[in-house]
């Protein structure tokens, strides 16, 4: 499912004397298939943009409400069109996959497999059979890496740090959702934990979720990971690039207060020594180009 | 988001009544009520109305926020206006016309009737509008130092009162965390496809649970961190603390507390000599 | 001086396995040392038992000079800080200067000295601005610098970070970093850093590597970040600037290892042709 947002634009609170701006006319394209990053600091809009794939923040439909958005507003994920009251919503959500920040801190069931099957329950149309409920279950936690056998009788709060998010994730891809967001998914795991998620995401893009959008702070992370990224900062997007044309604009990224990868650092300095390299900002590639032009035994 | 409106109740500009000692505005608010209550007709309650709009003007704080506040009880005000009107018997005569002005089974509309429920009415409003006035003008931490100063007094026959006053004040810290919780755990299980907002009560119970056990937990973890934390920081009961906020009187709590005498004086004396006209 | 001192100190949570084995460490007067683990690895447990949050099974622990202790906990408190993880679960008060002042309440100190260490306080955190703020209105990073401005109010010698920064993003986590190695280069105090950011521990002049319980291994950042292998038998990670020296090396490039990214580019450069201009 491709997602077009334009000129979207939104205000919390308004008419209290804490009204904020938290999205000013975004217009960004993520296509399907990508495995797309979103930069920002914490108030950058980048919560509120993620919110609006799911319906979890809507456009207001009445025509009062609908002058503070421009007529030309669009919000569209694959067929469903956001700013159109008759979206079904429910429908919506079970192809929008939505992992919040901490998602272990959501869990809530007696049993890992009773929290995973929540969400599969919630979007049934009917009351699953038992095998399908079961299958179903069973092949997401196998998904995010889990001894299904092993787990699947636990209570959730019984697990590790880094399972209960794996078993947090799975609750959410269990309807397997063809788009999948992740707000901040490493966030507080240790760097070995960080890696495992990294690896889990890609997995699960190539196996279950054709799109994967993720918000990361970590710039290492998204120039590592990512097709292409946007940056925002105060309800606009900046910059959206694929890492390897995103990372040469270091001056501006440190101008929003935000960082670049190793990789970039490690260009800038040798650039600084007269030393051009160009590379797409992975550590591989960096790598492969530093050593190809290696001379002599130095 | 949720955080922003939580504190909406106070209204932050500097102002006279803003800089009053918090001890002095809840004394005011206790004996404004019983002011009002002794108030026993209409010039009474024309001088509570007075020094009421006095305070509001002095506070910078707009009428619109005041009526607010009134709108916010305006069905409970109603209510008793027209029970009263209805039910309430009486003989006296107020002007050119029958005591009794309509009459149907039980139901009566009296002339004492109609002028009780706006007496009832001005009294419900002034009330309320004077509780909203502390809110407006005491942000929630000066308005527990208050609380806890004031009641002092009573840690003679052992009762926790540095305890309540914290107690207090970590609610206050940690309602707006809470709610931005309550607000994120809602989305994550919308998100989940659970429906919240839907189906009839029992199903709406079943559907809070998702919620409200995450809560809960998140509220316990806190809880358990908070007080390591205090533990940490050397908290060893209320005993051996020292209090860096004094609340200080100052000039313009003697005014205020002169102007509250003078008011009560006056509401009682146009008691005594006027009387009850109703 | 010792700052702190275990002897044979023993832990658990009751589960049959222990969360500090037979721990023998100590930590000198001014030092600053950072302590690596990877979750579960005890580390958080060694931080709580040093001002008596916990109190040990077996052995003894001294704070400088002071035995921890049911008798002696207000005075080692007083000596010791903690500043835990999550930003928003250390505050008492909704108002920055409230909160700083929660502490030196506690011990009992006049108006003025109070009113003296939240001045000291908040401008070695550098929020002197924020005095008057609502907590619930500042960053993780700002929130972070208040719970450390709280715990100086109390006068301590010796700071613990309990994984302070992991909760940050990488804007707070370089704020926190700062007002660290300024408390302990100018303040003297002395530091105690749980972290699982290796770039962080590189701040600290000595470093210990903790798994099951047990401190496996020891030394400067450098000496530690050399043995990579064993690192990650202890589930560490290697910072990725290691990982980047690493294949280098191994595509035969003769870099140093080393974790600051300016001196691996001097070292690159040595190495690679110049385009000819």
């Amino acid at each position: 499912m491709r997602i077009q947002a334009e000129h979207l634009s939104y205000v919390y609170n308004e008419k209290s004397p804490f009204a904020a701006r938290a999205l000013n006319d975004v217009t960004l394209t993520v296509e399907e298939g990508e495995f797309f990053g979103i930069i920002g600091h914490t108030g950058s809009g980048k919560s509120t943009f993620i919110q609006h794939l799911n319906g979890l923040i809507r456009i207001p439909s009445s025509l009062k409400k609908r002058k503070k958005y421009k007529s030309d507003t669009v919000l569209r994920v694959g067929d469903f069109d956001l700013a159109s009251p008759k979206t079904d919503f429910r429908a919506l959500r079970r192809s929008v996959g939505m992992v919040f920040q901490y998602p272990e801190y959501q869990l809530f069931a007696e049993t890992v497999f009773d929290d995973v099957a929540f969400g599969y329950k919630n979007f049934a149309a009917e009351k699953p059979r038992k095998e399908e409920l079961e299958d179903a279950v069973r092949s997401a936690i196998e998904m995010v890496g889990l001894d299904y056998a092993a787990v699947n009788d636990l209570s959730p709060f019984d697990l590790s740090g880094g399972q209960k998010r794996r078993a947090a994730i799975a609750g959410v891809i269990v309807t397997k959702p063809e788009v999948l967001v992740l707000d901040e998914p490493a966030a507080g795991l240790d760097p070995l934990g960080k890696q495992e998620i990294m690896q889990l995401l890609h997995r699960i893009h190539r196996e279950w979720c054709k799109t994967v959008i993720i918000v990361s702070h970590d710039m290492d992370e998204i120039s590592e990971n990512c097709t292409r990224a946007a940056v925002f900062s105060e309800g606009t997007v900046k910059y959206v690039l694929p890492p390897a044309e995103l990372f040469v604009h270091t001056d501006e990224l440190r101008e929003l207060g935000l960082d670049i990868p190793l990789t970039a650092k490690i260009c800038e300095a040798l650039r600084r020594r007269g030393i051009e390299i160009s590379c797409d900002f992975t550590a591989d590639d960096l790598v492969r180009k530093l050593l190809a032009r290696r001379e002599g035994i130095c | 988001m949720l955080k922003d409106v939580s504190f909406g109740q106070y209204y932050p500009v500097d102002s006279f009544v803003h800089r009053l000692d918090p001890r002095l505005k809840i004394v005011f608010l206790i004996a404004y009520i019983v002011a009002l209550f002794v108030a026993s007709n209409f010039y009474g309650l024309a001088v509570c109305a007075a020094v009421l709009l006095f305070a509001i003007i002095c506070s910078h704080v707009p009428f619109g926020k005041v009526f607010r506040a009134v709108k916010g009880v305006l069905f409970l005000v109603i209510f008793t206006a027209v029970l009263n009107i209805f039910f309430y018997n009486g003989d006296a005569v107020y002007w050119n016309a029958p005591a009794v002005l309509w009459e149907w089974h039980f139901l009566r509309v009296t002339q004492a009737g109609i002028v009780f429920s706006v007496f009832l009415v001005i009294r419900l409003v002034l009330l309320v509008t004077c509780s909203s006035m502390l809110t407006y003008t005491t942000t929630p931490v000066s308005l527990t130092d208050g609380i806890e100063s004031l009641l002092t007094p009573l840690k003679w026959i052992r009762f926790p009162v540095h305890e309540l006053a914290l107690i207090m004040s970590i609610a206050l810290r940690f309602i707006p965390i809470l709610m931005d919780e309550t607000e994120r755990i809602m989305n994550a299980q919308k998100a989940r496809g659970a429906m919240l907002d839907s189906g009839g009560l029992g199903k709406r119970i079943k559907a809070v649970i998702p919620v409200i056990m995450p809560l809960l937990l998140s509220a316990l973890r806190r809880a358990d961190e908070l007080g390591d934390a205090m533990d940490a920081r050397c908290y060893m009961g209320g005993k051996t603390r020292t209090k860096y906020k004094k609340l200080t009187f100052t000039w313009r709590d003697l005014i205020v507390f002169l102007l509250l005498a003078a008011m009560i004086a006056g509401v009682v004396v146009l008691r005594i000599y006027l009387g009850a006209p109703l | 001086m010792k700052a702190v001192e275990f002897r044979d100190v023993s832990f658990s949570y009751g589960e049959g396995t222990f969360a500090i084995k037979n721990l023998n460490f100590s930590v000198e007067e001014g030092e600053f040392v950072a302590v690596l683990g990877h979750n579960g690895s005890g580390k958080s447990t060694l931080a709580r038992l040093c001002n008596g949050l916990l109190v040990p099974d077996a052995g003894s622990i001294r704070v400088f000079d002071l035995p921890v202790g049911d008798k002696t906990l207000y005075d080692v408190r007083k000596r010791v800080g903690i500043v835990f993880q999550n930003p928003d679960n250390q505050t008492v008060a909704s108002i920055v200067e409230d909160d700083v002042a929660f502490g030196a309440e506690n011990i009992g100190l006049t108006r003025e000295e109070i009113g003296r260490r939240i001045d000291f306080a908040l401008h070695a955190v550098g929020m002197e601005e924020y005095r008057n703020a609502t907590v619930a209105r500042l960053s993780g990073g700002q929130k972070q610098r208040v719970a450390i401005a709280g715990v100086l109010a109390l006068g301590p010698k010796m700071m613990i970070l309990d994984e302070s920064t992991a909760m940050l993003d990488p804007r707070g986590r370089r704020e926190i970093m700062q007002v660290v190695k300024r408390l302990n280069e100018e303040e003297g105090i002395t530091v105690l850093l749980i972290t699982h950011f290796m770039e962080e521990a590189l701040l600290a002049s000595r470093a210990i590597v903790m798994n099951g319980g047990e401190i496996v291994m020891l030394g400067t950042p450098n000496e530690i970040f050399e043995k990579r292998e064993e690192l990650v038998k202890y589930r560490l990670a290697l910072p990725r600037i290691s990982r980047i020296c690493s294949r280098l090396r191994e595509g035969g490039m003769p870099v140093e290892y080393t974790l600051d990214y300016e001196i691996l580019a001097e070292e690159i450069a040595k190495c690679v042709s110049k385009p000819s201009i």
